[in-house]
């Protein structure tokens, strides 16, 4: 690794300090943190058993509006699973190098979003005790045995690239943390770690490996969101009777995974005090990125209003009426301003394009995309089928408290994760540092890191440079 | 003869047919496309509806809940606040009044509910009739979503069957007893047209306005008038619900507004759905639509 480009001793020190830093000690605050975690995950469980004891009658569902906060939660979180992929799939493929100190924390967000969206439909289930007969009768014509095989693929195929990129940390855990370390850790360690030496035939094993499951997830993460969107777009119902559907959900996906990182990052980064390596420029670029999301989701909404609201169709006036002047106007206003006006504002203006207004955009557009899946699933069912009065919904403690232990189950296994696996790909960062200034550039430095241009040269090294006393 | 004598006998009768027929094909739609394949010998049953809507006056004139509902009601146990036939009061075009629909399951030929079934808990027999089979489904509600004609209906909470549901054979042809968390709707009693009788619905239909009867054979009777099907609705305009979705629904309607049963459009509303049997058995919980 060190041959890539001059390195200074004190900084890799120092990323490996800081990057192995969570896995040697833990505070008080983090137990207490894990408590609150579990207490609302126990009360998540005790709800859910009153919802097995009396069945889904505890839920604010009921026959004409049959989806609620369950399968809009399902919806979001998958969406979410999508951070990992654009970061360390898409990115690495145009060999953007300013994401990879957080590459490592977005793959965390595919799988356990992945984890924790694919417990919703289980919950929503009305026969939860009869899940196997999926395997039993499954029949490939419906779009929920698609889902269940996207899924499970993407959720198998991002385990593994979660796990690819860690096996060098592994290794320097197993190598760095020393006999302080307590047992389980340290076998830990040496077994995950599955012997790597760095050897150049192991790297480029690993080069292989990484490069192929980089590509092969792209599309299986599109195809996840795409068939998630079909358990919708496959009906009749005249607001999800579209063929927009498939792309549109892509793209929230990607937007609201951006946003998840973005504040995954701003969080761990005052935590874990990784200034040093998550610097503005992250952000910075991320934040274009959720801007530039903000058009394209402006644009499919616009593509699904001019083109149904031009022709009016009975049920969709009804829809329409409904979303901008009826009950769901209020979150549908917000859903515009605070998920893609605002946000883009903020981005727009160089005042407020800083780590803390690019952390408030993105917190805006997750509240903006969770609220999006409902205006999505509620109000398509709202519209009535037959001669009836539309059927109000609203969300119980059950399912309100469900939602909560899901989210805090998400924020619990990250917790872990955070504490288990090295939560910077240390080295990664140290292989895509960028040629010192100041240093002696080895011969090859060209050949071995073409793909690095002024505007994407790394940018963790700047800090360090400075506290080094050097000028960047 | 008590009333579960009678149908415990026919459910037996039920469910060797259905296992003979059924169990094979049970998750295959493809099975409807081949029906000779299905060791039926002769001619199979296509069983259809004509609901002439120039009689029907969601029973207005007798002052009583629609009876083809509570017909259905009884003699399915169907829980509170399940209609599996709903006569919905739709109005009519210009404001000039309303007319009365009563809506079985349309038992669709191309049935959007048995395309999404993840697990073929809902399927066609080779009859054309679509059923539920409750031991089988998981209640994910997805053909909840897909029917757009707003005929099924989910078990949220434990719903309530009475004593005697116990010690029935379930059938999917006879959906009793009820499943908490899994979806019902109307089952077009195919049991009870195999032993010549008239569905519920048909019986219970104080104008004969409701016609069952066989595509194949083309005649569907009332009760008490038999009718040619095919020249029944040509000469009476006969249409069905939503027919562009491409649905093929096999439950036809003649247009009217209840004029035969002397209904004036303008005369509206109706009395309440009543579920009278679950009032006799204690500690039912229903729930609202």
């Amino acid at each position: 690794m060190a041959e890539v480009a001059y390195v200074p001793p004190a900084w890799r020190e120092r990323l490996e300090t800081r990057g192995l830093a969570p896995l040697r000690s833990t505070g008080a605050r983090y137990w207490a943190w894990i408590g609150f975690l579990v207490l609302v995950i126990a009360w998540a469980v005790y709800q859910y058993a009153t919802q097995l004891n009396n069945g889904l009658i505890v839920t604010g569902m009921r026959d004409r509006i049959s989806w609620g906060v369950y399968i809009i939660s399902f919806v979001f979180f998958i969406g979410i699973s999508h951070a990992g992929t654009l970061l360390s799939a898409i990115l690495r493929v145009t060999k953007a190098r300013w994401q990879m100190s957080v590459t490592r924390m977005a793959e965390f967000i595919t799988v356990v979003a992945l984890m924790v969206g694919a417990l919703f439909p289980l919950i929503d289930m009305g026969r939860v005790d009869r899940v196997l007969g999926l395997l039993q009768y499954g029949r490939w014509q419906s779009p929920l045995m698609w889902d269940i095989f996207a899924i499970t693929t993407y959720l198998t195929g991002s385990t593994l690239y979660l796990y690819l990129p860690i096996i060098p940390d592994f290794a320097l855990a197993r190598d760095r943390l020393g006999p302080t370390a307590p047992r389980w850790r340290r076998v830990f360690y040496e077994v995950a770690a599955l012997g790597w030496r760095g050897t150049p035939e192991q790297r480029k094993l690993l080069d292989r490996a990484m490069t192929t499951m980089m590509i092969v997830i792209i599309p299986v993460a599109v195809s996840v969101h795409t068939v998630v969107s079909w358990i919708f777009a496959m009906t009749l119902r005249v607001a999800f009777n579209s063929t927009v559907f498939g792309p549109f959900f892509v793209a929230g996906a990607i937007f609201s995974g951006i946003a998840a990182i973005i504040i995954l990052m701003a969080v761990l980064r005052k935590l874990l005090h990784l200034e040093e390596w998550i610097t503005r420029t992250q952000f910075l670029y991320l934040g274009y990125m959720l801007a530039a999301f903000t058009l394209i989701m402006a644009y499919f909404n616009l593509q699904e209003l001019v083109v149904s609201g031009y022709k009016m169709e009975s049920g969709q006036t009804f829809h329409f009426a409904e979303l901008m002047t009826g009950p769901f106007a209020p979150a549908y206003i917000y859903y515009w301003i605070g998920g893609m006006v605002i946000p883009g504002l903020i981005m727009l203006y160089p005042r407020t394009r800083t780590i803390a207004g690019i952390t408030v955009a993105a917190v805006l557009v997750l509240v903006a995309m969770w609220i999006e899946r409902f205006l999505i699933v509620v109000p398509g069912f709202r519209v009535p089928l037959m001669a009836y009065d539309a059927r109000n919904y609203f969300p119980t403690l059950v399912e309100w408290s469900i939602l909560a232990g899901a989210v805090a189950l998400f924020m619990l296994i990250i917790s872990v994760f955070a504490k288990v696996f090295p939560i910077i790909s240390i080295w990664e960062v140290v292989e895509h540092r960028g040629p010192e200034p100041g240093a002696p550039a080895p011969a090859d430095v060209r050949r071995v890191r073409p793909e690095v241009r002024p505007g994407f040269a790394p940018v963790a090294t700047a800090a360090a440079l400075e506290s080094e006393g050097v000028r960047p | 003869m008590g009333i579960l004598g009678r149908r415990s006998l026919l459910r037996g009768l039920a469910v060797a047919a259905v296992g003979a027929v059924a169990a094979p094909l049970a998750s295959s739609r493809l099975a409807t496309a081949s029906p000779t394949a299905a060791g039926t010998p002769g001619r199979l049953r296509r069983w259809s509806m004509v609901i002439d809507l120039r009689k029907c006056d969601g029973c207005q004139s007798i002052g009583k809940p629609p009876q083809c509902t509570e017909a259905c009601i009884q003699g399915h146990f169907a829980p509170e606040p399940m209609e599996w036939i709903q006569v919905y009061e739709a109005p009519l075009a210009e404001q000039a009044g309303t007319q009365f629909i009563p809506t079985p399951c349309q038992h669709c030929q191309n049935a959007p509910c048995v395309n999404v079934c993840p697990v073929g808990a809902t399927f066609a027999t080779p009859e054309g009739t679509v059923l539920i089979d409750q031991q089988r489904c998981i209640g994910c509600r997805l053909c909840m979503e897909a029917c757009m004609y707003d005929r099924r209906f989910f078990n949220w909470g434990s719903p309530a069957q009475p004593p005697q549901s116990l010690f029935m054979d379930y059938s999917p042809e006879h959906q009793t007893p009820a499943i908490r968390g899994t979806v019902m709707k109307c089952d077009f009693c195919p049991d009870m047209a195999r032993a010549g009788r008239l569905p519920y619905c048909a019986q219970g239909c104080p104008r004969g306005a409701i016609y069952y009867g066989d595509l194949e054979e083309d005649l569907a009777t009332n009760g008490s008038e038999v009718v040619k099907m095919s020249r029944f609705l040509t000469e009476n305009n006969g249409y069905r619900l939503k027919e562009d979705l491409g649905t093929e629904p096999r439950v036809h309607y003649i247009p009217g507004h209840g004029e035969l049963a002397g209904r004036k459009p303008t005369t509206t509303g109706r009395k309440p759905t009543e579920w009278p049997w679950q009032k006799t058995i204690g500690g039912a919980i229903p729930w609202q639509r």
